[in-house]
């Protein structure tokens, strides 16, 4: 079985740690490795390390945080050696590095494979960097390779920035996906497991200003799991969805993953109810 | 101990005293240089007659090289030129790729163990019209074992099937610009780009940090400064963790040991400001032999690979911009507290837009904090044109210039990275040298051979290995050359007040000579023959090594 790793990428001050603090303390049970090129700023919240080592830091439920320094290669072989191994690796690429890069060459490795790369943009500097002589084609080449941009900090800046900013990304962000997340707020899954929206975008992000939507759903009686799934899947705004439904045939487990969908038995002691992270209708933004 | 040493000519570097006979050396240390009548009042002494038909110049300096040069000794060279190896003997180059794998079947025959992997380096396939190798080559060699070949550029590793194999590389769907694909859809063997070639290294006998050095390594390291003249040399990158220290100190710390080494804190997988700490309590730990405290930030990537920054017009051959190995905001932080601290920074740019960029936030960090004298170093700097060169010289920063490069790769410069003008500015010697920016020149062994004098010829003559002179203007005349590898090097390092010249005071560092290098003619001064050094007062003749 493949260890999955999301690539998360973006300049100096995007936003990387916020997201990372706030995807451990989603976790919910789920073993997450951050991996961060260097401690120098230690990036995890105090209030999650349980103990620091001099590579390694020990996180609240059972996550941890490593530095991989200038061998990438041989810190995630020892993560894929962890025992039990993590159920899911972050890799916070430094601010100049090229995600694709990252990527390919994770890709080269063996029980590795590559959950989808994270670009973040700072609303308030993106146009800027850019514009930027030094840094904007690297940008560039960030932004091309995401599959999902969030963009941040987008409450610290005017509207007309904010308007400036978003046409910027989407005209170098291809098909990603563009969602709007302020202090990294955005369900856990769909960092996890990035999704590119296949949609040549302009200026809109697909999301708004505030991120995704996740709610619970529990139909009022039976369904047709299949059919259920189905209409999930059919809907653009859906992004995923996960969980159980009562059926005529018992209690079923489905899963939508932006257009595709899956139903399978659900496990013993599973209770009725599915987990639907969608974009909220573009009415505010 | 008062030993006077007679010498044909001496070369010192002070223009007080350009040309003199005799040095008195007491404890390591010159006592004065000059005639046997004048240096006889210091009072009893031994004259020493061993150099009398010998040159002696200052110890030569190398303010550019990697002690890896050391350890690579332990591996297969198949390079193109003869190489020198550290116990004096001259590996012929393979002249084709024939060449190259008969080389490697009779290394292979040596290996007993029959799973070991047998690791070479220096292959350069430029000089056979560049030819791609394969695996299918390298397993005429053995398919059973693991074979790993590093290019000279140390930017291309070429295996054979078994490294793949065991790597887990020999599968068909691989999609990787570095990884080059057969008609078959498996990899050829050619690894391109430190990304694809760190995963398979260790599978063929190359250490994971490659910058590393171990024990032998480093006694190698000392055998060629003294075939090359050097008594101190730089070991420009490196991570120092206290096991490194402690094996510097105690290696450079004996008796026997040959060469000062001046060993830089690599920028590389620490943030800016464990950077600057690690350097700060570096510095303390120097000793006469070794020194610490220096920092080396690495900006871009290389020319020939593509990866270096260049500005407008970009690559001769269209290709796109290189990658920045540092965030100007990191490089920023560095460079302002280095100054800050009177920490001296070394920074590595070989396209003109990383050398802008250094030269841009130097020109911001120097009005936060005024330095009249921090000479941080500009190493490589290959591409810079006129007007760097004037904002250097104004920003008090020196450089150190990779004359060699412009002999091995000067051509391939030429034909299709820079194309030909920018081709002839690289390695502006004659510009530094005009707009009076205190310049050093470079081996970067083991990327080209470790050798001050030969380094010389390159910036004298700008000749590319293919016999073209590349940049007229750009030359310079040996003087400056040897003053480059001498006094240049030693202010480069701020060592100049203990090394560089003969003079009083300073440390008994020579290189003896058995030609003369002002008098042998810029077409030879690679061919100026090395006696031998002497470091510290200590005598080291080639012949003993």
């Amino acid at each position: 079985m493949s260890l999955p790793v999301t690539v998360l990428s973006g300049y100096l001050g995007a936003g990387k740690t916020t997201l990372v603090n706030q995807m451990l303390r989603m976790a919910d049970g789920l073993r997450l490795a951050v991996m961060v090129n260097e401690f120098g700023d230690l990036p995890i919240d105090a209030d999650l390390i349980e103990a620091e080592g001099e590579d390694m830091i020990a996180l609240a439920g059972g996550c941890v945080c490593c530095s991989y320094g200038d061998d990438l290669i041989a810190a995630l072989g020892q993560m894929a050696a962890m025992a039990p191994p993590p159920d899911h690796i972050i890799l916070e690429a430094s601010g100049v590095a090229l995600p694709g890069a990252i990527a390919a060459s994770l890709d080269l490795m063996a029980g590795i494979e590559t959950a989808g790369i994270v670009v973040l943009a700072d609303l308030a500097q993106i146009a800027k960097q850019l514009a930027n002589d030094y840094i904007g084609d690297t940008i560039e080449r960030q932004l091309r390779a995401a599959d999902l941009v969030l963009l941040t900090k987008g409450d610290l800046t005017d509207a007309a920035q904010v308007q400036a900013a978003r046409v910027a990304v989407a005209l170098h962000a291809g098909g990603a996906m563009v969602i709007e997340a302020r202090h990294g707020r955005v369900p856990l899954d769909v960092v996890l497991h990035p999704v590119r929206s296949g949609v040549l975008e302009t200026g809109e992000p697909h999301g708004n200003a505030t991120g995704l939507v996740s709610e619970v759903v529990i139909p009022d009686s039976d369904v047709l799991a299949e059919t259920f799934a189905a209409e999930l899947a059919a809907r653009k705004e859906v992004i995923r969805a996960k969980g159980h439904v009562q059926t005529a045939l018992g209690l079923k487990t489905v899963q939508v993953v932006g257009d595709l969908w899956q139903v399978t038995d659900a496990p013993p002691k599973a209770i009725p109810g599915v987990v639907v992270i969608r974009l909220r209708e573009n009415v505010e933004g | 101990m008062i030993t006077i040493y007679a010498a044909r000519k001496i070369i010192t570097m002070n223009p007080a005293h350009a040309h003199t006979t005799h040095v008195a050396v007491r404890d390591g240390q010159i006592l004065g240089s000059g005639t046997l009548e004048e240096l006889a009042g210091w009072g009893d002494h031994t004259l020493d007659e061993t150099f009398a038909d010998k040159v002696l110049m200052p110890g030569l300096i190398e303010a550019h090289s990697h002690l890896m040069e050391g350890s690579l000794w332990a591996y297969t060279y198949v390079g193109y030129f003869d190489r020198l190896s550290p116990e004096g003997e001259m590996h012929k180059g393979c002249k084709t790729l024939d060449d190259v794998l008969a080389r490697l079947k009779e290394a292979e025959a040596k290996i007993t163990d029959s799973d070991a992997p047998m690791p070479a380096w220096s292959l350069d396939p430029i000089y056979f019209d560049n030819v791609r190798v394969t695996r299918h080559d390298l397993d005429q060699v053995s398919s059973t074992r693991p074979i790993g070949i590093m290019h000279a550029s140390g930017h291309i590793l070429n295996v054979n099937s078994k490294a793949l194999e065991l790597a887990g590389l020999l599968r068909p769907g691989i999609n990787h610009d570095g990884v080059p694909l057969g008609t078959d859809g498996l990899p050829l063997g050619e690894l391109k780009g430190p990304d694809v070639m760190t995963p398979v290294s260790p599978f063929v006998g190359f250490d994971r940090d490659m910058l590393a050095c171990d024990e032998t390594g480093m006694w190698k390291f000392g055998k060629l400064c003294v075939r090359a003249g050097v008594t101190t040399a730089t070991d420009l990158a490196n991570k120092l963790p206290d096991e490194t220290v402690r094996l510097f100190n105690e290696v450079t710390g004996h008796a026997g040991y040959p060469a000062r080494i001046v060993s830089l804190r690599y920028h590389h997988g620490i943030g800016p400001e464990e950077l600057i700490a690690h350097a700060e309590a570096l510095q303390p730990q120097s000793t006469d032999m070794l020194r610490l405290g220096k920092i080396k930030v690495v900006v871009d990537g290389s020319i020939q690979g593509f990866s270096a920054r260049l500005r407008a017009p970009g690559y001769f051959n269209g290709a796109p911009n290189g990658l920045w190995y540092i965030s100007p905001e990191h490089l920023k932080i560095i460079l302002e507290q280095a100054l800050a601290r009177g920490i001296h920074v070394n920074t590595h740019t070989n396209g003109d837009q990383a050398t802008q960029l250094v030269l841009d936030t130097m020109t911001e960090a120097l009005k936060k904090h005024p330095s009249a004298d921090h000479r941080f170093v500009l190493q490589h700097c290959q591409l810079a044109d006129l007007a760097q060169f004037r904002k250097m010289a104004r920003l008090g920063m020196c450089v150190n210039l990779f004359a060699n490069h412009h002999f091995y790769w000067g051509d391939e410069h030429y034909k299709l990275t820079v194309g030909p003008e920018r081709a002839e500015r690289m390695n502006a010697c004659g510009t530094a040298l005009r707009e009076a920016v205190p310049f050093t020149i470079h081996s970067d062994a083991p990327i080209t051979p470790l050798g001050p004098l030969f380094t010389g010829w390159c910036a004298v003559n700008r000749l590319t290995a293919s016999g073209r002179t590349l940049g007229e203007a750009e030359k310079i005349g040996v003087a400056d050359a040897l003053h480059a590898i001498t006094l240049g090097a030693a202010f480069t390092l701020h060592m100049d007040q203990e090394v560089g010249s003969i003079e009083a005071g300073k440390r008994a560092d020579f290189a003896v000579l058995e030609d003369d290098p002002e008098e042998i003619g810029a077409a030879k001064l690679k061919d100026v023959r090395v006696w031998g050094t002497v470091q510290g007062g200590r005598v080291f003749p080639v012949a003993d090594l």
